[in-house]
């Protein structure tokens, strides 16, 4: 009879979708454990994230919500949803596996003395135990491990799990921050400055490698995923293209990279290597465009086209506006 | 400031991985082994920031087998000014053991900042900085892209969805360190004749029981074998019927 707890992310007062999938993770667990699911939010002015969480499927909302947590706090955060996840009795505790949860959910792990699994791309619970499947080695394996010690604290790979087909009218309750001094505190958020589209939360990556011979000839691989439409693709980029100074390092997919797991992923110009494999390979379609038909790209793709990609991007981007248009 | 770096040794970003008999971890035979790469920029800031403050010292510590021996000594070549090897024979996969050790060793030692890569790429954890830092109760910022000191406290940077996150940090304090905040220095000769008098002491790693249990380790699922569609821009309607009949992805 545990219960799960879904620590919510929210950024400028919007709940983000990766918590969803979050939410669909925990009633899948909660329905074997038999237990409740509890959703933790922390921040300030949470009224708007919290309605959200309330019609999610949860059974119980948690606001610690207060102008102490105006801005995100590792540690403050921590200890926040520490606390309640204890009162909560917490069996397992999830969050997305983002920039706040790979730094919030190990230490909630450490304060509460549980186990933790990282990047998961599912979880399951058998007899009352819970575990994990999780990628290590960038990908080339995948380890499934269960935990011996509550609770079990797991981090979701985005875009795993389906965002949560909702319902309900869950109990809010609100809880003000814990006192104490916080070590660590955000005092700025600089968007940037394109307003793109984060890569590990994007519903299409296209990606470009050396094959573009030089870094000017990202136009093409930006004019491709801007024909997806406004906040649908992002653009990455090899490790070769990274290391060349052509591309920021935010945009390398791979093993030293992001770890990217879109409904499609279109490798333009990418020969295939082993650590850029790893970083993609568990995207659900995936297109290879390359002027090599040798080239290990193609044994992991669904579709490939053999051609030079100043001819075929063109076409394709062209294309793909069409049916946007049309859609 | 005395500054304590997490290393670990790994299987090189370019080995295949071959599964062990027992199903549960990997084949060694034939794997080449390498300095965790993100513990490069730790070393590197860690050498920084002691020539920045012009005094305190820098301590490489990892977790492993006696084969760890030749990273740490990599290290102390590049300037660290010793080693310590928290020896085991036994894999470490789970974070919060790997923790619970350095956080028992930290105590030992004077320590006003830990420095560690932002993840190491065998098991994939990116969990041990925050993790270490709840249980030392340091400060903590993980995937730092930028870093500086100033009035005893730190700025860092990190990217995080969309944005770059700026924050404070105290002292004393756990950072992890992602690509692109420096460029690490190699060993010269100089450093690696040095290395061979620095300390490099050995204790075994006091780990507790794992908190997980492996159950298997396994190569991914094959993907099915794809198609070539064709060749050049003729087939690009051929990519869109497949992307949206048969993949319903469009």
């Amino acid at each position: 009879m545990s219960n799960i707890v879904v620590v919510a992310e929210v950024r400028g007062g919007q709940l983000k979708r990766t918590t969803l999938e979050a939410v669909t993770a925990g009633l899948q667990l909660a329905q074997k454990s038999g237990g409740k699911v509890i959703a933790i939010a922390c921040g300030s002015g949470l009224d708007g994230a919290c309605a959200e969480l309330a019609g999610s499927g949860v059974h119980r909302v948690v606001a610690v919500d207060g102008p102490a947590f105006a801005h995100y706090s590792g540690d403050g955060y921590a200890r926040a949803v520490a606390e309640h996840a204890k009162a909560a009795g917490a069996g397992a505790v999830l969050m997305a596996h983002t920039a706040m949860g790979k730094d919030l959910l190990p230490r909630v792990s450490a304060l509460l003395e549980g186990s933790i699994a990282t990047d998961a791309i599912a979880v399951a619970c058998d007899g009352g135990t819970f575990g994990a499947t999780r990628p290590v080695f960038a990908g080339k394996a995948a380890m499934t491990v269960r935990a011996k010690q509550a609770p079990f604290c797991v981090t979701l790979r985005p875009n795993n799990f389906a965002v949560a087909g909702g319902g309900g009218s869950a109990e809010v309750t609100k809880a003000a921050p814990p006192a104490g001094d916080l070590l660590s505190v955000v005092k700025e958020i600089v968007a940037s400055a394109t307003g793109r589209t984060p890569l590990q939360e994007a519903k299409v990556v296209v990606a470009g490698g050396r094959g573009l011979r030089e870094a000017e000839q990202f136009k093409l691989i930006e004019d491709l995923a801007a024909a997806f439409g406004p906040g649908v693709a992002a653009v990455g980029a090899s490790r070769a293209v990274v290391d060349a100074g052509w591309r920021p390092h935010r945009e390398q997919v791979g093993q030293t990279g992001k770890v990217v797991s879109p409904p499609l992923y279109i490798a333009v110009g990418i020969s295939g290597a082993i650590q850029h494999l790893a970083g993609m390979r568990t995207a659900r379609t995936i297109v290879a465009i390359n002027k090599d038909a040798d080239a290990p790209i193609f044994k992991v793709a669904d579709y490939g086209i053999v051609g030079d990609a100043f001819e075929v991007v063109p076409a394709l981007t062209k294309a793909i506006a069409e049916v946007v248009k049309h859609k | 400031m005395d500054i304590v770096v997490c290393i670990k040794r790994v299987p090189a970003t370019d080995t295949a991985i071959k599964i062990a008999a027992d199903g549960k971890s990997i084949d060694p035979a034939g794997v080449t082994f390498e300095l965790n790469a993100y513990d490069e920029f730790a070393l590197e800031q860690a050498l920084r920031l002691k020539e920045q403050l012009g005094q305190g010292s820098v301590t490489v510590v990892t977790i492993g087998s006696k084969d760890a021996q030749k990273e740490l000594r990599d290290a102390l070549a590049r300037g660290a000014d010793k080693a310590v090897l928290l020896t085991t024979d036994q894999w470490v996969f789970d974070g919060a053991s790997t923790a619970a050790a350095l956080a028992a060793w930290i105590r030992t030692v004077p320590c006003q900042l830990v420095l560690c890569g932002r993840q190491a790429v065998d098991a994939d954890n990116n969990q041990l900085p925050a993790n270490l830092a709840a249980r030392l109760g340091f400060a903590c910022v993980t995937e730092v892209a930028k870093l500086t000191l100033e009035g005893g406290a730190f700025t860092a940077e990190r990217d995080i969805e969309g944005a770059r996150e700026v924050l404070t940090c105290r002292t004393p304090a756990v950072i992890s360190c992602q690509k692109g905040l420096n460029e690490p220095r190699y060993a010269n000769l100089k450093g690696i004749m040095a290395a061979k008098k620095k300390p490099l002491e050995e204790a075994a790693a006091q780990l507790p029981t794992p908190a997980l249990e492996v159950v298997s380790l396994a190569l991914p699922p094959q993907r099915a074998a794809g198609r070539i569609l064709g060749n050049g821009a003729e087939a690009v309607p051929a990519l869109i019927a497949a992307l949206r009949d048969e993949a319903k992805v469009l």
